[in-house]
């Protein structure tokens, strides 16, 4: 579980955090939902530690990570895995130079026979045991977001970021990539958190969602109860979509159409 | 100015406080040390020897005097690129060449958030990209010196004896005059200044590079119009204190 309490960020006198408080379940997606420019990736950045907030702390199962010892979060950011907004991959390396590369780094204990099991493994269980061989400029995004995934996971993380996986992709590619977080989420007991404005997303696996706009907290639960949400700006939010807006039309004239939506999600995404 | 320099100490002792371990520092190292040293020497060897060969007949064209001996000339080109043209016009060359290649490639790591996975895994992205590279640097560059030194003296040698200005013997016994082996360690000197200069300003221009490819290339050419400022007043400051 990872605690933010009261985080607050400016730039410049800018305040882009404004005091954010929230938890991040262990074992389920948690969503960071909110709009452009609202301040999701600094969010991210604060929590693993790639910006300094202004105030407030963050707790990862208990212990303290801002402010703490150098030690104690060498130690915390080994267990982070991250999915970059562009996937980050190393253009110098192979896609399998790519995973093996935080193994050969953090668990130098390793032998190179289990470091190239765990690289196949890894890239088998996103499904590129074919691609090891590529260079990142020669497969797709949807490809990279994927080795991506598979680089966080190598090292068997126990918190994985994810910054917008699914942005740039098609709809099909964009779930398959979802399903992946959420089943390697449940597979290994991780904490997640996936930052999105993919309502798409948001219906597929969101068992925690966190609405932010404008630097605020405002609404937090689950992806049934967010239909229901009172917020004014959270509903402005969902019913920009206009999938969501299509599912409310025939609702509203078939009495049925959201809730055969919110069921669709629910047996596996039949959208 | 005085910000930017207290930020490229800090950024140099970040480098240095909690390295990788030693075996990824060394094989980092000898990587960059081929990138910026072999692929550099096809240049550096053309540079070096047209210098000689320019130095050696506009020096020859100036004596005009028949009192100076011809060896003269030969005794001239060797002070010359041994004390100012190879080091300095040597390590000019790789601030364009060098200094570029590191200020870009950190750049666009930097823009595509590759330094920001090292940091997440928690590796020091200092450490691991840029001390290789400054190593390699101050490696290379008194072995890249040392070649256009001997290469800028037969550059001269062979432009004497082909455009007839002077014999061989004379060329020879020149060269061979009042040797003061000290020029080759103040060269050499120079040298590793300049490799730090150039390899620590084009990694902190590059390494702190935010926004798109735009910047990437305006890093790139900062680093180089830097560089080659930084070389021309140390140059100036350690023939005052040195010489
Ligand atoms: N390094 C920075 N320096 C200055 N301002 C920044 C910096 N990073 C982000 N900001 C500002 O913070 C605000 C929030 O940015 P952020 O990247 O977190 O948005 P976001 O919610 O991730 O949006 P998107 O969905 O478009 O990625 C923006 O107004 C941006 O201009
Ligand atoms: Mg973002």
């Amino acid at each position: 579980m990872i605690e933010v309490s009261n985080i607050e960020k400016s730039f410049n006198g800018t305040q882009v955090l404004k005091g954010i408080s929230c938890v991040f379940e262990t074992g389920k997606c948690n969503l960071l939902l909110g709009g452009s420019g609202t301040g999701k990736s600094v969010l991210l950045q604060c929590i693993v530690g790639l910006m300094k907030p202004d105030m407030g702390s963050i707790t990862f199962d208990g212990t303290v990570y801002t402010n703490s010892k150098i030690d104690i979060r060498q130690e915390i950011r080994r267990k982070i895995g991250m999915l970059f907004q562009g996937s980050a991959l190393f253009d110098s390396m192979t896609v399998a130079q790519n995973v093996e590369f935080p193994l050969q780094m953090l668990t130098p204990e390793m032998s190179v026979e289990e470091r190239r099991e765990r690289v196949e493994f890894c890239l088998k269980r996103v499904g590129l045991e074919n691609a090891g061989k590529k260079m990142p400029a020669e497969i797709s995004g949807g490809m990279k977001k994927r080795v991506g995934i598979a680089r966080a996971i190598a090292p068997q993380c126990t918190y994985l970021f994810c910054d917008e996986p699914n942005s740039g992709l098609d709809p099909l590619t964009s779930i398959k990539i979802d399903e992946l977080i959420h089943e390697i989420t449940h597979e290994y007991g991780i904490t997640t958190v996936i930052v999105t404005h993919d309502m798409n997303s948001v219906i597929e696996i969101g068992e925690h969602i966190i609405f932010l706009h404008q630097g605020k907290k405002l609404w937090d639960g689950t992806k049934d109860e967010i239909l229901n949400a009172e917020v004014p700006e959270l509903k402005d939010f969902i019913f920009s979509s206009s999938l969501v807006r299509a599912a409310k039309r025939i609702d509203e004239e078939t009495e049925g159409g959201m809730a055969a939506f919110a069921e669709g999600s629910e047996s596996g995404g039949g959208i | 100015m005085l910000t930017t320099f207290g930020s490229f100490v800090l950024f140099l002792r970040g480098m240095v406080t909690r390295t990788e371990r030693l075996s990824v520092l060394w094989n980092r190292t000898i990587d960059e040390a081929i990138l910026i040293g072999v692929d550099s020497i096809v240049i550096v060897s053309i540079v070096s020897a047209f210098i000689g060969a320019v130095t050696c007949v506009q020096i020859a064209y100036n004596l005009t005097n028949p009192l100076i001996p011809q060896s003269t000339i030969g005794y001239m080109v060797r002070e010359m690129t041994i004390l100012e043209l190879a080091p300095t016009i040597t390590s000019i060359v790789l601030a364009g060449k060098v200094g570029s290649s590191i200020a870009g490639g950190l750049g666009t790591m930097r823009i595509t958030e590759q330094i920001s996975a090292l940091e997440v895994m928690g590796i020091n992205s200092t450490s691991y990209l840029v001390l290789p590279r400054i190593l390699a640097a101050l490696l290379m560059f008194p072995m890249l010196v040392i070649l256009a030194m001997l290469l800028s003296i037969l550059g001269g040698y062979l432009a004497g004896t082909l455009t007839g200005v002077m014999t061989a013997q004379d060329y020879i016994e020149g060269i061979r005059t009042d040797f003061i082996p000290y020029n080759i360690v103040f060269a050499l000197i120079k040298a590793v200044v300049f490799a730090f200069l150039v390899s620590g300003i084009s990694a902190f221009k590059g390494y702190f590079t935010t926004g798109g490819a735009l910047e990437v290339g305006a890093a790139s050419t900062g680093a180089v119009t830097n560089s080659i400022i930084a070389i021309l007043i140390a140059d100036f400051a350690l023939a005052a204190l040195l010489l």
